[in-house]
């Protein structure tokens, strides 16, 4: 709870710190900043709501002995692997990610999993690198980050095995 | 500068998974009763509700920092180093330049115009998926809650420099085989 407190007052802090930082250039800048922020916080209020809470009911009725089995807490490496492929697959814009990611959680799977399932996913998101990687950079360079990109699920879920967090 | 609007304010994956969700939400309640299913929201919301503070100072963070901190400085910033310290700029940049693909991509082809290596790139790339705070305060945050994202991140700190030193290893093999190719 204290954390958390402290956490909020360190991240307005930065926001007020920022707003100064903006007006002292320009009273418009800040005005354009302060409205820009506050207008993507009102657009994805709604999509993740829907997320989080779809998340909850979705792993309601996942089957959960299977969850357990193949990527729960104590699916060691192999749940890794599995997770890793999971999430370098799984299509879709964020909302999708992180709400199969949370709904697995609360599914019985283990927490190096989501990790590696999260990571994985964060360095693929197939969607993303067809629509946008490989049409702005070049494509030896996306391809080369691809490569290099497949042991690093694999240390995320690995240390996070290690240390036994969260 | 004032770029692109960032957030699309419908999405079909979104969609998509809000029909999966009332359909989860319907079998619950059907199967396990109103109670449940109260349950289920009540959780779910609690954590929401929660990190909505931080969610908004999330999305003013992202709008400032992308109009004081110009792509263009981020790019002369990283592009002017090499080594383990561009390594580690570029991890650091990757991780406070906030924005989508249409602001990360454009700053990395930037770097390599400017001279960066492969390496550097790519770290800078690998930073922004995994380190981002504007991804983990906004959309993480609600969905995990603080501890998971904490470790989550703890545990990825290293591998952008991972990332770019594997880059770099790569580029070298590929030039003893090869020669010097053409990347970009």
């Amino acid at each position: 709870m204290a954390l958390t407190l402290f956490i909020n007052i360190l991240l307005w802090g930065l926001v007020a710190a920022l707003m100064l930082a903006a007006a002292v250039r320009s009273q418009a800048l800040c005005r354009e900043g302060a409205w820009e922020g506050a207008r993507d916080f009102v657009v994805l209020i709604p999509r993740v709501l829907i997320g989080v809470v779809g998340s909850g009911y979705i792993a309601a009725v996942m089957p959960q002995q299977l969850v357990t089995t193949w990527i729960g807490p104590q699916s060691g490496l192999l749940g890794i692997s599995i997770a890793t492929l999971a999430g370098a697959i799984t299509p879709g814009g964020a909302v999708v990610g992180f709400a199969i990611g949370a709904a697995a959680l609360k599914g019985g799977a283990g927490a190096p999993q989501v990790i590696a399932f999260s990571t994985a996913w964060s360095l693929y998101a197939l969607q993303r690198l067809i629509n946008w990687e490989i049409h702005m950079m070049p494509p030896r360079v996306v391809w080369l980050r691809a490569a290099v990109s497949v042991p690093l699920p694999f240390l995320a879920g690995i240390g996070a095995m290690l240390i036994g967090k969260p | 500068m004032a770029e692109r609007r960032r957030i699309r304010s419908f999405e079909w994956s979104t969609a998509i998974i809000a029909a999966i969700s009332i359909g989860a939400a319907l079998v619950v309640y059907l199967r396990d009763g109103t109670e449940k299913f109260l349950a289920i929201l009540g959780n779910d919301l609690g954590l929401f509700a929660a990190m909505l503070p931080k969610m908004a100072a999330g999305c003013l963070i992202s709008a400032f920092v992308t109009r004081l901190l110009p792509r263009e400085v981020v790019a002369r910033l990283v592009g002017a180093e090499s080594g383990m310290l561009g390594l580690i700029i570029a991890t650091v940049m990757g991780a406070a330049l906030p924005g989508g693909p249409l602001t990360i991509y454009p700053v990395a082809a930037a770097f390599l115009l400017l001279g960066a290596d492969l390496g550097t790139a790519i770290a800078f790339i690998t930073a922004w998926n995994l380190l981002g705070y504007n991804r983990a305060l906004i959309w993480e945050l609600p969905f995990f809650g603080p501890d998971f994202v904490f470790w989550r991140i703890v545990v990825a700190i290293p591998l952008p420099i991972v990332g770019g030193l594997l880059a770099r290893g790569a580029v070298r093999l590929v030039v003893a085989r090869w020669g010097d190719i053409k990347w970009h």
